[in-house]
């Protein structure tokens, strides 16, 4: 067990190999970083993950189809939507159902809702991180709202499994579109609070303007996806060039990093991503109440025990941490073959060796907060 | 384009190390020769036209009936929005191909998951070791055949149903209770109340 001594290099310089977690708050879960320091400056910082690996993949070759639904939930437990409806997703093409459109619109719905969670959690965190514990909680706190919103569609506020292969479990409540119509006015308007309290605060900036810049080449090449990618000013988004759902049938912009206040791929225009996403979210969920067709919300005729034909078939969302695939092949019985789930948070952990060479510890800690990394989605 | 058409170029440049697209009714893949992979994936990378740019994924399937593990490479090119999919056959018994990690950086973690989990080499991999499960772990559990080795240094991987042991510390704490509780009240005790001049002469319990 080598990397859990603390141990000096060489006494002449400051060169240190550390641990930095798994336990440490800043870390976003269970991850642990073997930092090399040159006193305050960082060598580099090498990922160990895996202290979160409940093998769900081995589990979906053991469920049935739909019996491994709950599970996905926690491949993302802070934004579960998504895992959700990628598997859905997957297992409909490898069955060939057709989902009705009022639960396209459903989807859409709870999806673009769990994203505006996910990055208030992740905004609010990030400047817990950086040193500013307000933010945090006025982010927690609109949190809490649609929590209880999505309670109320599917009776769950964290692991959510309301997606079902064909469709979703439940419609919307009575006086439910009304209640998120008015949270979404007010969400509005705490979007520009949230800006004043925290994002054009200068020390704030500061703090993340010009710090470990992630080029758009580096990070399409360590397949960085999501705000990440799009941070590093790479103009892709699933939801807009590979439309699935219900997605064609809404009017949004995908924010682009453009150096808001530092240059184009540094922690900042990351987080203003973010920022400006949960805006278009909102945009999305509004029209959507909207327009939401009359009409069923589970495909007729699915099979209680699926039984899809040999094949595989690839879905791809866009997660709240970047494109999720899920990968499903079937061998004709009624237990998925294989089954992957590829995710954002495991591929950004990959550039955190080269991104980390040169900045200081405490710049390491905006590096991990601004790729917004989960750590049972890194570990699966 | 299509999976095709990008045969065709393949087909051009490769020869019959592209295998033929299998008949599907679902989603289409190429097959490639194991050691023709990584010139087939700069080629797919760095030709105008092509512009694969971006490793989606990168995973692997047993198939123990055929005697391969298949590697599964999932690429996308985000200049002209179109996907390609290639399969790699690798010998179960000694599983092995050339690492793709010198044409996508994201692969060097994708394929540490893959030799982690199927105990696929990747050879001219710089740093291949396990990431999920740890270093001195036995057997690569995403194989079909994998059985599990019981438990890793003391920790046991089996546990009795949480229903036995609830129950057991349930009958325990119960016969605590027996044992410390007051021994019932002796038979004079229960008139007391009604015989209030008797009481002072009652034993206390």
């Amino acid at each position: 067990m080598e990397k859990l001594i603390l141990r000096r290099i060489d006494r002449n310089n400051e060169e240190m190999v550390l641990n930095f977690g798994p336990q440490h708050p800043s870390t976003h879960g269970v991850i642990n970083f073997i930092v090399e320091t040159d006193g305050e400056v960082l060598k580099k910082a090498v990922p160990d993950v895996g202290y979160l690996h409940r093998s769900i993949e081995k589990i979906g070759e053991g469920t049935g189809y739909p019996g491994f639904m709950p599970f996905t939930d926690r491949v993302d437990y802070v934004a579960a939507m998504f895992p959700n409806e990628g598997y859905a997703i997957a297992v409909e093409r490898l069955m060939k159902i057709e989902v009705p459109r009022r639960a396209q619109y459903l989807r859409a719905i709870s999806c673009e809702l769990a994203r505006i969670a996910s990055h208030l959690v992740s905004l609010g965190t990030m400047a817990m991180d950086i040193g500013a514990f307000t933010p945090m909680l006025h982010g927690i706190r609109e949190r809490e709202t649609i929590n209880d919103l999505i309670e109320a569609l599917c009776g769950a506020r964290l692991t959510y499994n309301y997606h079902r292969i064909g469709g979703v479990a439940y419609d919307l409540p009575e006086g439910w579109k009304e209640k998120t119509l008015a949270f979404l006015d007010h969400f509005d308007k705490f979007l520009v609070e949230f800006d004043r309290l925290i994002s054009f605060n200068e020390i704030y900036i500061r703090r993340l303007a010009h710090v470990a810049v992630i080029t758009g080449k580096d990070a399409i090449d360590f397949g960085l996806v999501g705000p990440n990618l799009r941070g590093s000013g790479v103009d892709w988004d699933v939801r807009r060039d590979l439309p699935y759902g219900a997605y064609e049938d809404f009017d949004f912009e995908i924010p682009v990093g453009k150096g808001f206040r530092g240059e184009v791929g540094d922690c900042y225009d990351r987080y203003y991503c973010r920022v400006l996403e949960m805006g278009q979210s909102s945009k999305i969920v509004r029209q959507a109440l909207l327009q939401i067709p009359e009409g069923e919300i589970m495909a007729a005729k699915v099979p209680r025990n699926m039984k899809p034909e040999a094949g595989e078939a690839l879905s791809r969302v866009e997660s709240a941490r970047g494109e999720m695939a899920f990968y499903v092949v079937s061998d004709g019985t009624n237990k998925a073959y294989r089954v992957r789930a590829r995710t954002g948070s495991f591929t950004a952990m990959g550039i955190i060796e080269k991104a980390s060479a040169g900045l200081m510890i405490a710049d390491l800690v905006a590096l991990i907060a601004s790729l917004d990394v989960v750590a049972p989605e890194i570990d699966r | 384009m299509t999976t095709s058409e990008i045969h065709d170029r393949l087909k051009a440049r490769f020869g019959d190390d592209i295998g033929v697209p299998p008949e599907t009714k679902g989603e289409p893949w190429l097959p490639v020769k194991r050691e023709r992979i990584v010139e087939v994936c700069r080629f797919l990378k760095e030709t105008p036209g092509l512009d694969f740019d971006f490793c989606e994924d990168l995973t692997a399937v047993d198939w123990p009936k055929r005697n391969v593990i298949e590697v599964v490479i999932h690429l996308l090119s985000y200049q002209h929005k179109h996907a390609l999919k290639l399969k790699v056959d690798t010998d179960r018994a000694a599983a092995e191909m050339p690492s793709l990690e010198g044409v996508w950086k994201t692969a060097n973690w994708f394929e540490r998951e893959v030799y982690d989990l199927f105990g696929v080499t990747f050879t001219g991999h710089p740093d291949l070791r396990r990431i999920m499960l740890p270093d001195d772990w036995v057997g690569f559990p995403l194989r079909k055949d994998y059985a599990e080795q019981g438990g890793w240094h003391g920790i046991t991987n089996e546990r009795e149903n949480p229903l036995v042991e609830l129950k057991r510390l349930d009958d325990v704490a119960r016969a605590e209770q027996a044992k410390n509780a007051p021994p019932p009240p002796p038979p004079p005790a229960a008139p007391a109340p009604a015989a209030p001049p008797a009481a002072p002469s009652t034993p206390k319990a």
